[in-house]
């Protein structure tokens, strides 16, 4: 075989007088860079086969190690990136497409970084969350617009009878990651930590394995092109079922799960053999056109009985103002909407790096699209693509979501640091892997902790942030984008979001 | 009696148990030391299995009929009355090894020290939680 | 000069009304606003006062403002449009210490032209037509039997300019405005009405954005930017359209805490969880005391955390609300009973009906 081009991203960084040659390194890379030689007392690193995922570093006990980017491999030029390089000399020896694993990477503007929010002072008073309540339960589902009400007895009575709702004592839900692409203990962690908190996990659309079954009342359960797991007792079970069209990472694309992750649980779960490869097709194969979601929206709706909201997932592509309309003329009870920066087990990179579009403007055009059609109550909004704090939930509710999904900062909350490889099924951190040897890394009582320690530190930073506006409901900032500024962007940017200039008053 | 519980399910194999347990015992408490300095170097007194992807880490269990103790002839195997430790009084010792041979999770090793004297876990003196429990970075050891 | 900008403002604001409907001069709630001038600084007051006009009782009586009075003819050909103008005239005003220049203010007894069932909703669109589309003219109020009264100025000094104490309705409502800029437009002066509502309003709506999208979605404009604009349209949308019990509108407006709700029995927790989940966007929120007149009564509710005061008072057959005591005792040194309103409590009197004396539905311990 010829030479490859590539040489190795990153530099390992062994401080001979702080190792002690203890090995631990090499039994946890998943990737055979750390050996220890013959002669005990030395370990060696074949650097070309590291990913950067810092769990040697993470583990040695002694500090010995640091593993950073290697400097200078390429020559700087600012038309011809590293990455443009790397993929241009893999290609030119594989002939296939380029995978990639986790969100978009590249450095598009972060609309949420530009959005500044509002405090109280003087004419109104601040709100103390330690002193007052500062409520942040949320309802998911289709409202009427209205309640009849009997106001004739005692007591009004209400005869409106609401349609089902999912309700969230923050509004914070974790996003769709199959068991497939994720492991059990990941999504152990996952579904346990949902049910603490009182928010939602979302099945993904790998099927429910039947450990999960008991905790159904707090999972959302996924149906996708590949229909994997999908029957009676599947649907019935969650508290919602969502249809997934699209997905941020890589709209317009189906999924593929090899047939090397479909263990025997995992087959259990899909209901396909086991070692077959898992393929969702791009498209659904039954919906060719909005009035096809419709069908499938309501024979979903007939299968629960109506008991529960169906939700529906798009990406953000260009014209998602639009097909969020339809889709919730379609009946869809939730919307969701996937931005260009959401996550992935496995994605073409020239797909996920360059489709679709950020979802802070997403957000903006849906939420004013659906008001301005008087139709807004007709759907929840639940987005996602790249929430990293509990300031991004706090201006995309500002903006008009109703809640917010996270994938990528659960994961980062359960040990994962980035680097990418989800899709090589060698996650050294026990999260993206079926290998048993990897998958038990994670302690699910752990991750769980982990999980709803996270959640929690957020939602106390939203109610200091909602005291602070003198607001003590969450409802009451939904969609109140009079508590959001710009800076630094451009007016045609401030219009979408439909949010003022910083500086500007009321 | 607190025991170590070991959960196999979440054992990294790791091996960190193994480290700790021996900057634990060894004279200056000092990793970096502990292992480049010291000689001869402290022995772990926990020691990880492994078989393909299963492994864990066995130490002492503190048996309530502990054979070493019954079989120990100058009574430096005995048990500390009050936290109900089974432990080697290091003075009495004379490296007969006859609780080597009577254990049957073969978890007590011969040490070199002054001179050889059998060696194996303590619970770390049973003040607080051992350290392999405490440094395990998957909790895969519970001490209750 | 329309004022474009939302200012957040401080407020006093008080209100009378005879539960036997008998009418009283407006001698007296000037004096009642006048106690409390140091809660206002000049730069707005106005009044409300129903059953003014019983000669026209029947007809739309709408009070409009000229900045420009070159506006007069675009306003009236609207006007005539969908109704008769039965009578008009300039709204008689007295030259004081205080105020000696105001702008036009003219009031037109009005007969709606159209099918009856959607009178309402036709007055509703002319207002927000007018008042968005025409520069230098503006409805100050367009309801039956009453009228809105308001400048720039000290409450006191605008309702002696507007000569009150010779109108005798009865139910009067006033404000005297704090905000929190200079900029002096007559028609930013409180009440704010929409139909025979009358809003007077102390505090600062921090859901403001939400609301006025939220009643975007009903059809209505809000093109004042105030706040009061909004829990007008808000009450209007609420009760007029959507039928709720005036009694009731806390619940929707300052609706008690989930946790509160969770204590409730099963009925209660139905009605007000209900309640949450579909009307979230109409929830106000930030520290507010408000008065609502309406034909035959009025109301008085303060926020669900009460950040701002309102007191509720009866003697004989004479409802009071206002913001600070002594602007009762001033009126009515003795009084049958007085409270001040719980956080997210309405405290309704109604002419006819037996006094409900208040707190009987306040859900909080505030």
């Amino acid at each position: 075989m010829a030479k490859s081009l590539l040489f190795p991203e990153f530099k390992i960084d062994r401080d001979k007088e702080r190792c002690i040659s203890c090995q631990v390194c090499v039994r946890q890379c998943a990737n055979d860079v750390h050996e220890g030689s013959d002669n005990e007392d030395t370990v060696l690193s074949q650097e070309e086969n590291c990913v950067g995922c810092q769990r040697c570093v993470n583990l040695c006990p002694t500090n010995a190690l640091t593993v950073h980017k290697r400097e200078g491999g390429f020559r700087p030029n600012g038309n011809w990136s590293e990455q443009h390089l790397r993929g241009i000399y893999k290609q030119a020896e594989s002939g296939g497409i380029l995978l990639t694993g986790m969100g978009c990477d590249r450095s598009y503007p972060i609309y949420w970084d530009h959005l500044l929010l509002n405090a109280s002072q003087v004419t109104n008073p601040s709100i103390d969350p330690l002193r007052e309540p500062i409520e942040l339960t949320s309802y998911l589902g289709r409202k009427e617009e209205k309640l009849d009400i009997d106001w004739s007895g005692e007591f009004p009575l209400v005869q409106t009878r609401l349609a089902p709702q999912l309700e969230l004592k923050v509004p914070v839900v974790f996003s769709a990651m199959s068991y497939g692409s994720i492991s059990y203990n990941a999504f152990r962690s996952l579904a346990e930590a949902a049910r603490e908190v009182g928010t939602f996990c979302n099945s993904g659309e790998g099927g429910l394995h039947p450990d999960f079954y008991p905790y159904g009342d707090n999972i959302v359960v996924q149906v996708a092109s590949g229909r994997f797991g999908v029957h009676r007792d599947y649907l019935r079970v969650a508290a919602a079922v969502e249809i997934k069209i699209g997905q941020g990472a890589k709209p317009g694309i189906g999924g593929h799960l090899p047939g090397e992750k479909v263990t025997k649980e995992i087959s259990r779960t899909r209901k396909i053999p086991e070692e077959s490869d898992a393929i969702s097709p791009a498209p659904h194969h039954d919906i060719y056109s909005i009035e096809d979601l419709e069908r499938l929206v309501f024979a979903i709706k007939e299968a629960i009985n109506y008991k529960k909201p169906v939700a529906v997932k798009i990406a953000a592509v260009h014209n998602v103002a639009a097909i969020a309309s339809g889709v919730v003329r379609a009946g869809a009870d939730i919307v969701t909407i996937d931005g260009i920066r959401g996550g992935t087990g496995a994605a073409p990179q020239v797909i996920r790096d360059n489709v679709g579009i950020p979802i802070e403007l997403a957000l903006a055009q849906v939420d004013e699209r659906l008001r301005s059609e008087g139709i807004r109550h007709h759907s929840s909004l639940l987005i996602a693509g790249g929430i990293r704090s509990s300031a991004d939930v706090i201006k995309a509710i500002a903006l008009g979501a109703d809640a917010v999904y996270v994938g990528t900062a659960a994961l980062v909350g359960l040990g994962c640091h980035l680097c990418q490889k989800c899709y090589t099924g060698k996650c050294n951190w026990g999260i993206a892997t079926q290998d048993p040897v990897l998958t038990k890394r994670l302690n699910p009582n752990i991750g769980k902790r982990r999980l709803v320690n996270l959640i929690r530190a957020w939602s106390f930073e939203i109610k200091e942030m909602l005291g602070g506006m003198g607001v003590n409901a969450i409802e009451s900032l939904r969609g109140n984008r009079e508590h959001l500024r710009a800076v630094g962007l451009s007016k045609e940017e401030c219009a979408v979001l439909g949010v003022k200039a910083a500086g500007e008053g009321w | 009696m607190k025991k170590i519980r070991i959960q196999e399910e979440f054992c990294i194999g790791c091996r960190l148990c193994e480290i700790n347990c021996l900057v634990k015992h060894s004279y200056s408490g000092k990793i970096i030391k502990a292992f480049r300095e010291e000689s001869p170097r402290a022995l772990p007194r926990i020691r990880v299995e492994e078989e393909g992807y299963l492994s864990f880490a066995l130490q002492c269990r503190h048996c309530e009929d502990a054979p070493c103790v019954e079989n120990c002839m100058s009574g430096a195997m005995q048990r500390d009355r009050e936290t109900g430790t089974v432990f080697c009084d290091e003075e009495r010792c004379v490296g007969c090894w006859m609780c080597i041979m009577s254990c049957p999770l073969g978890v007590i090793k011969r040490e070199q020290k002054t001179r050889r004297i059998a060696s194996k876990c303590d619970l770390c003196g049973g003040e607080g939680e051992p350290v392999c429990v405490a440094q395990c970075p998957n909790e895969a050891l519970l001490y209750e | 000069m329309r004022d474009p900008f939302r200012i957040p403002s401080g407020c006093a604001v008080s209100g009378i009304l005879n539960l036997d409907g008998k009418p009283v001069s407006g001698t007296h709630i000037i004096r009642s606003i006048e106690v409390m001038h140091e809660r206002s600084n000049g730069l707005g007051g106005g009044f409300a006062a129903y059953g003014i006009y019983p000669r026209y009782a029947d007809l739309y009586a709408f009070h409009v403002l000229y900045d420009d009075p070159l506006r007069k003819q675009d306003v009236e050909t609207i006007l005539k449009q969908r109704f008769s103008v039965e009578h008009s005239e300039e709204i008689p005003c007295r030259k004081t210490d205080v105020i000696k220049e105001w702008p036009l203010f003219m009031r037109y007894f009005l007969r709606y032209l159209g099918e009856e069932e959607n009178e309402d909703d036709e007055v509703v669109q002319v207002v927000m037509e007018v008042n968005s589309s025409i520069h230098g003219a503006y409805i100050v109020s367009s309801g039956k039997n009453m009228g809105i009264f308001k400048g720039v100025g000290y409450p006191e000094d605008i309702g002696r300019l507007f000569r009150l104490e010779e109108y005798r309705g009865y139910c009067w409502i006033a404000h005297g405005r704090f905000p929190t800029n200079s900029v002096g437009w007559w028609g930013g002066a409180h009440p704010f009405g929409l139909l025979s509502w009358s809003v007077v309003h102390n505090g600062e709506i921090s859901s403001y954005g939400i609301n006025r999208r939220y009643l975007q979605n009903f059809g209505y404009l809000c093109n004042l930017q105030t706040d009061t604009e909004v829990i007008a349209y808000l009450v209007d949308l609420l009760v007029r359209k959507h039928r709720v019990h005036i009694d009731y509108l806390g619940a929707i407006l300052a609706s008690p805490f989930w946790e509160q709700i969770e204590r409730m029995d099963a009925q209660k927790k139905h009605f007000f969880s209900s309640i949450r989940t579909i009307y979230g966007g109409a929830l106000l929120n930030g520290p507010f005391s408000i008065i609502v007149g309406f034909p035959g009564g009025m109301f008085g509710m303060v926020d669900r955390i009460k950040l701002r005061p309102m007191l509720a008072a009866w003697k004989n057959k004479t409802f009071f609300l206002s913001s600070e005591e002594c602007a009762i005792r001033e009126i009515s040194p003795d009084l049958d009973r007085l409270v001040a309103l719980k956080a997210g409590e309405v405290i309704s009197g109604r002419v006819g009906e037996r006094n409900n004396y208040g707190q009987k539905l306040a859900v909080s311990g505030v």
